[in-house]
């Protein structure tokens, strides 16, 4: 088991690479190179040659690449073209309020939705599901900005409960912090919450076609005792890597929602950053945000290895 | 009514009804707009009235003009992206079933590295190196939904080329192309088809997040997702103005999605069985 384990961890490892290679040759596609784009047209081809050298950009780009992964390692990416700032001290505290604000949202969204989802199945075809199916629905097919605007109206604009701006700064109580950010969690909630509390119920519903589920019917158990007890603990692999998974979606929703509400994390730096053209932060940025996408679904597999004793057998 | 042979649902008229409107708003927009989409008519955000249906946006242009131009863009956006998209995903998928191992291979694992990456953040950095304009974007979301539909396009190929017929025909001597236009796709289609309305869904949400981050669809041009950011600080006044785009582009995504569940139930049951929908 060990070894399977060990071998999904070390596939992580080479995907994290390969998106490395990704992410470092996307921006040496660039019609010239970095410093034509700071520079502008009207460079001069001296001041071009020494603004390259002064970037290191006349070596070669296999030779940069190592130099800027195992700096990277280090957590050392470098400095931002745009402002000159040491990449690695403005993306620390941002990511400490990213994790901040995602792990929030887990702490909300993993319970309500498991056990949602849990209690859809329990009452499969009835009101409680079909409105919960509905419901779900419709937060997904929504823009993440059209639920974060939703929120805001209501619990900031019309009852003064919450603010609209999640400003937080380094010397905030904790208490506080959670105030001021409760509005992009929750609309983080909503938008994670769906996707898991669907895919618990469809989890538990195909544990519920198995063949030793209806011998447990007939025996004579109750419906919510079938599933407490019997269904419940077979559907837990699923159910778990459906959380990891989910919790990487965070990910992708956290840049919208952190746009809206001004919150200071990475996904709001990452835009920025993209439309000023700043390339070491976007790519300092990208790595982090697929490192921790690919981590978390390293851990998901991890995770439904540990739990689901048929698939500790190698195939 | 009957469409390809079979009876909509209810919701799945609900849903087509929708798709009409949208559409027809989309190509007769000139001749609808009440106002030019960047002529400002009214106000700061001046609330409806008689002239304004909807009041005015941030720079006093008339929202419902700004909404009934931005179908054009963000529907058309959306559209175009989603055909490039099916047609490198399925030629690709097709080819990966079709062509032998190594094609498999090697497609396959550049998809699987794409896509252990979220796409907001592959298409972010592409914008960042490339800039954003229309054709980037259509070019920069197509090539990275169509991973999406390489993989089903793959799957379902799979099943098709192991069958006798696509044997024979590469007996015959018939090219590689000749086999995937002519034996895998019509077989494929139906599948194919539903997906094509969710990844419509997904790219049309994608194109009015990154308007919305203000990376997408650039002024002077309307478009439903960059409507919610030039219009948000509105928001705190109690008023409506980022809603409406918000609204209509939520209303487009339901309405496809009651189609695509239809189309997905016709594919469930056999056909025979499609008298009592």
């Amino acid at each position: 088991m060990l070894r399977i384990i060990a071998t999904r961890a070390v596939l992580g490892v080479l995907t994290l690479l390969a998106v490395s290679v990704l992410i470092f040759a996307a921006t040496e596609i660039l019609p010239g190179d970095v410093a034509s784009a700071v520079l502008g047209q009207g460079a001069t081809p001296d001041a071009l040659k020494v603004f390259r050298h002064e970037l290191g950009l006349d070596r070669p780009a296999y030779v940069r690449y190592f130099e800027w992964l195992s700096g990277a390692v280090r957590g050392d990416f470098g400095v931002a073209l745009t402002n000159g700032r040491i990449i690695i001290d403005e993306v620390r505290p941002r990511f400490i309020n990213t994790l901040f604000l995602a792990g929030y949202a887990a702490i909300i969204a993993v319970p309500l939705s498991v056990g949602l989802g849990i209690v859809a199945a329990i009452n499969e075809g009835k009101f409680v599901d079909k409105l919960a199916n509905i419901l779900t629905l419709m937060t997904i097919s929504v823009p993440e900005f059209f639920i974060a605007y939703l929120l805001i109206l209501f619990f900031a604009v019309d009852n003064e409960w919450f603010p609209s701006l999640s400003t937080v700064f380094p010397e905030m109580g904790l208490g506080e912090r959670f105030y001021v950010t409760t509005l992009p969690a929750l609309a983080l909630t909503m938008l994670v919450a769906a996707h898991m509390l669907r895919m618990t119920r469809t989890s538990v519903l195909s544990v519920m076609s198995q063949p030793y589920i209806e011998m447990a019917f007939l025996k004579g158990l109750s419906r919510s005792r079938v599933i407490l007890k019997h269904a419940l603990p077979n559907a837990a692999a699923p159910i778990i890597s459906v959380v990891a998974l989910n919790l990487a979606y965070l990910i992708v929703g956290v840049v919208v929602i952190e746009v809206v509400f001004v919150y200071p994390g990475i996904g709001q730096l990452m835009v920025d950053a993209v439309s000023k053209r700043d390339l070491p932060v976007v790519q300092a940025c990208g790595l982090i945000f697929a490192g921790a996408f690919v981590g978390l679904n390293t851990l998901a597999d991890i995770l439904a290895i540990l739990v689901n004793p048929r698939l500790r057998k190698p195939r | 009514m009957r469409i390809f042979g079979h009876k909509p649902s209810f919701s799945a008229w609900v849903g087509l009804a929708i798709i009409t409107v949208y559409l027809l708003v989309a190509l007769l927009a000139p001749w609808l707009a009440p106002y030019s989409q960047s002529e400002s008519v009214g106000g700061t955000w001046d609330p409806p009235s008689g002239d304004l249906l909807l009041g005015a946006d941030n720079i006093g242009r008339d929202i419902l003009s700004r909404l009934i131009y931005g179908a054009q863009m963000t529907i058309g956006v959306a559209l175009l992206t989603t055909i490039l998209s099916f047609l490198m995903g399925t030629t690709l998928g097709f080819l990966a079933a079709v062509g032998g191992p190594k094609i498999d291979m090697v497609l396959s694992r550049f998809v699987d590295v794409i896509l252990s990456i979220p796409l907001l953040i592959s298409a972010l950095i592409i914008l960042s190196v490339f800039g954003s304009s229309i054709p980037v974007l259509i070019l920069t979301i197509a090539i990275l939904d169509s991973t999406r539909v390489f993989r089903l396009a793959r799957a379902v190929a799979m099943n098709l080329a192991v069958l006798e017929y696509v044997e024979v025909a590469k007996l015959r001597g018939e090219g590689l192309f000749w086999v995937m236009r002519s034996e895998i796709l019509p077989n494929a289609a139906p599948p194919l088809i539903a997906e094509f309305g969710l990844r419509f869904c997904f790219n049309f949400l994608f194109v009015a997040g990154l308007s919305f981050l203000g990376l997408g669809i650039q002024p002077p041009y309307a478009d439903w997702g960059g409507m919610v950011r030039d219009n948000a600080q509105a928001i705190n006044f109690g008023m409506f103005a980022p809603l409406w785009p918000a609204i209509a582009i939520a209303v487009m995504t339901i309405g496809v999605n009651l189609v695509v569940d239809w189309i997905l139930s016709i594919n469930s049951r056999p056909s025979g069985a499609s008298a009592e929908m």
